[in-house]
């Protein structure tokens, strides 16, 4: 071979941990008017960039065409985000940090960004290794934006109040789990849960009515829109004087929002079932409720599982917000609005980091019954031959 | 009724008390967009009990659109029908036929087995027995160890195979089938050509079959129905007596060649109409 391919992003990190040796690493006192650190007085740091010239000069070369090059990559990447946190913190760079320091910021990133991407075509014939780089990705993807979130709040020194960086909210997480948990239990556990089960099964159950009713059916959609259009901030204050403070309200305004995205889903759903295999049942003289469930039922499963996905969302959400407006001293949201007020943002951020995670486990639960109820469906078989 | 008295009837009553199929003047006019689609126009036939009937024609002849009404799936527009003396609907509520469409239809989120039993289920038949004549249909066609896949892991073929055992399972007298073996290779479609006559000649079903094939028309049926488009008609019965137990090899007599050769005449002519 005479042309050799260079590996683009391994050639930037490179340069940039090279430069990052060069330029100062953080900015200068503004009372002693002296330079804050040096590369050379922290040695963490400086094994780090020049490890990162190193392994950057060599897969310039090489290329990461392998998963093992990658593993490599990522290792040298996540040892210098160790060292970058620990020369923010330990070091007194926190809100200094200079040219020398982004320019490692940078060829980290370059590394990660490359060492992700391999890990996500990659593809293996065994289950295990398939299943544990499809895992990595997302995570390794998640800790990486949480890293460079923690290092421009500090390495700039944002205000908490602005911002604060994760490891504060964690912080905070970790010592408010009792508050917390009384919120989640408010919140999720009574409102979501009740509010989402019976928007979602009366929806269900009307929709199988209203489907036998051919007009009910043509004016849906239409309705459907307009009340998905209602503003929850209009109804939320109105369910509160309808059903009192606690979570009774909360799970009304729930069922008002997940009601016509479950009643248009299903009715869309029990339509899909397609001419030839209504025939097909015609000919077995198959009744009603038989065709019902024989047929039309799982050919609506995936409408069904969509509007079960959407609501999870809507559900948290509404819960949420709708606690602005009135509630017992507990819950998620009422959480969110005082602490506002006190300037807690970390507790803000707590109970939003909550939220995110109970939203999170909540639509991963959905689609993972989906994918067991509907394996069959096109969307999910591809992958299995 | 036993079988023979079955036959016996066949013999002795006048033709039309024992048909199981009987179409008179029966016209079915689909209205389009585009205006008047004139499936099928004036069409007399009628099938006897243990008759095995081929409907052969050119592509929108209206081959499936006539085994639809004899189904109750399409209503006729005109002219009267009557399956084993009652209307189609009551023949239908009665599940007194099985019918194989033109594509698999099979459900996607049922096994192979749970396909085939689909109409002992509907028709509340009990598990052992589902499960027992699932198998027996599904050893017909050749699928048995299939049972536990799912359709989309088996090949087009295979699928429709599938469906025929689906048909067959439930047992009824009369077979509709609409071009079952056109999706498969001359090899097995010769077999299954062999399987369907014998288990024909075995159970004294009627069996009513659309295909585009002369040979496979000629060597299945004791009757071949020739029809041309636009409107759809019958252009031409031709009745044939091969003995039940006929096997492939009566493919190279003269007498099936001059059957064979009376069919494509009659198609031929059916198709100068379009010029
Ligand atoms: N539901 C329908 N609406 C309108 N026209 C139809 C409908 N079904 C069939 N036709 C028309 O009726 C005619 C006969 O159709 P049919 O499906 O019976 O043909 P066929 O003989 O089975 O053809 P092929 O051999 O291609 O299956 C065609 O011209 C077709 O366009
Ligand atoms: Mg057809």
């Amino acid at each position: 071979m005479t042309t050799i391919k260079l590996d683009k992003f391994c050639l930037v990190a490179a340069i940039a941990a090279l430069l990052a040796l060069i330029f100062p690493l953080s900015g200068v006192d503004p009372e002693s008017g002296k330079q804050i650190a040096f590369v050379s007085d922290i040695s963490g740091i400086a094994v780090a960039m020049a490890l990162c010239v190193i392994a950057g000069a060599a897969f310039t070369w090489l290329g990461v065409g392998h998963i093992q090059y990658a593993a490599i990559i990522l290792v040298v990447a996540v040892f210098g985000c160790w060292q970058a946190i620990a020369a923010l913190y330990d070091y007194g760079i926190a809100g200094h940090a200079g040219t020398g320091f982004w320019l490692f910021i940078l060829s980290l990133w370059a590394f990660v960004w490359r060492g992700i991407d391999v890990v996500a075509r990659y593809r293996s014939l065994e289950m295990a290794k398939q299943q544990s780089a499809n895992i990595l990705v997302p995570i390794a993807f998640g800790v990486w934006l949480l890293f460079l979130w923690e290092v421009i709040v500090a390495g700039f020194g944002v205000p908490q109040v602005l911002l604060p960086a994760p490891s504060a909210i964690g912080l905070r997480f970790i010592s408010s789990t009792d508050i917390l948990a009384a919120d989640f239990q408010q919140t999720f556990i009574k409102a979501v849960i009740s509010g989402y089960v019976i928007g979602c099964g009366s929806a269900f159950i009307v929709a199988i009515a209203v489907d036998r009713v051919p007009f009910l059916k043509r004016g849906l959609l239409p309705l459907g829109n307009m009340v998905s259009a209602l503003p929850i901030i209009g109804v939320a204050p109105i369910m509160v004087m309808w059903f009192g403070f606690d979570w009774q309200s909360k799970a009304a305004v729930i069922v008002i929002m997940t009601f016509f995205p479950m009643l248009v889903n299903t009715v869309t759903g029990l339509n899909a079932a397609g001419a030839l295999e209504k025939d097909l049942m015609a000919t077995y003289a198959s009744g009603y409720w038989s065709t019902l469930f024989r047929l039309r039922l799982p050919a609506a499963m995936p409408f069904v599982f969509n509007a079960l996905k959407i609501n999870s969302t809507l559900a948290l959400i509404g819960a949420i917000v709708a606690e602005f407006f009135g509630t017992p001293i507990v819950g998620m949201g009422f959480r969110i609005s005082t602490e506002v007020g006190r300037m807690n943002v970390d507790m803000v951020w707590a109970e939003i980091a909550l939220a995110a995670l109970a939203g999170t486990a909540f639509y991963g639960a959905v689609a993972y019954v989906e994918r067991k109820a509907t394996s069959w469906h096109p969307s999910f078989r591809v992958r299995r031959h | 009724m036993t079988l023979k008295a079955v036959v016996n009837n066949v013999a002795q009553m006048p033709a039309s008390a024992d048909a199981v199929v009987d179409i008179q003047k029966l016209s079915l006019t689909f209205q389009t967009a585009d205006g008047p689609v004139y499936a099928l126009s004036d069409v007399d036939l009628k099938i006897e009990r243990g008759e095995f009937v081929s409907f052969i024609g050119p592509s929108g002849c209206g081959k499936t659109t006539l085994l639809r009404v004899i189904a109750d799936l399409e209503k006729a527009t005109g002219g009267d029908i009557s399956i084993n003396g009652v209307s189609p609907q009551e023949a239908r509520e009665n599940r007194a036929y099985g019918y194989v469409f033109q594509a698999p239809a099979l459900l996607p989120w049922r096994s192979i087995e749970r396909n085939v039993t689909l109409p002992l289920e509907i028709m509340e038949i009990s598990r052992e027995e589902r499960i027992k004549r699932g198998h027996e249909a599904l050893k017909l066609v050749e699928l048995n160890g299939f049972e536990k896949k799912f359709p989309w892991q088996l090949s087009g073929g295979m699928q429709q195979r599938a469906s025929i055992a689906r048909a067959l399972s439930f047992d009824a007298d009369l077979l509709l089938m609409d071009e079952p073996f056109g999706a498969l290779d001359e090899i097995v479609r010769d077999h299954l050509n062999e399987q369907l006559l014998k288990l024909w000649a075995r159970t004294n079903k009627t069996v009513a079959f659309v295909t585009h094939s002369i040979p496979e028309a000629v060597y299945l049926s004791t009757k071949i129905v020739v029809m041309s488009p636009r409107p759809g008609r019958i252009i031409d019965v031709i009745k044939t007596d091969f003995p039940k137990d006929r096997g492939l090899d009566i493919r190279e007599t003269p007498e099936f060649l001059e059957v064979a050769h009376r069919v494509r005449e009659g198609l031929r002519a059916g198709h100068s109409y379009d010029e």
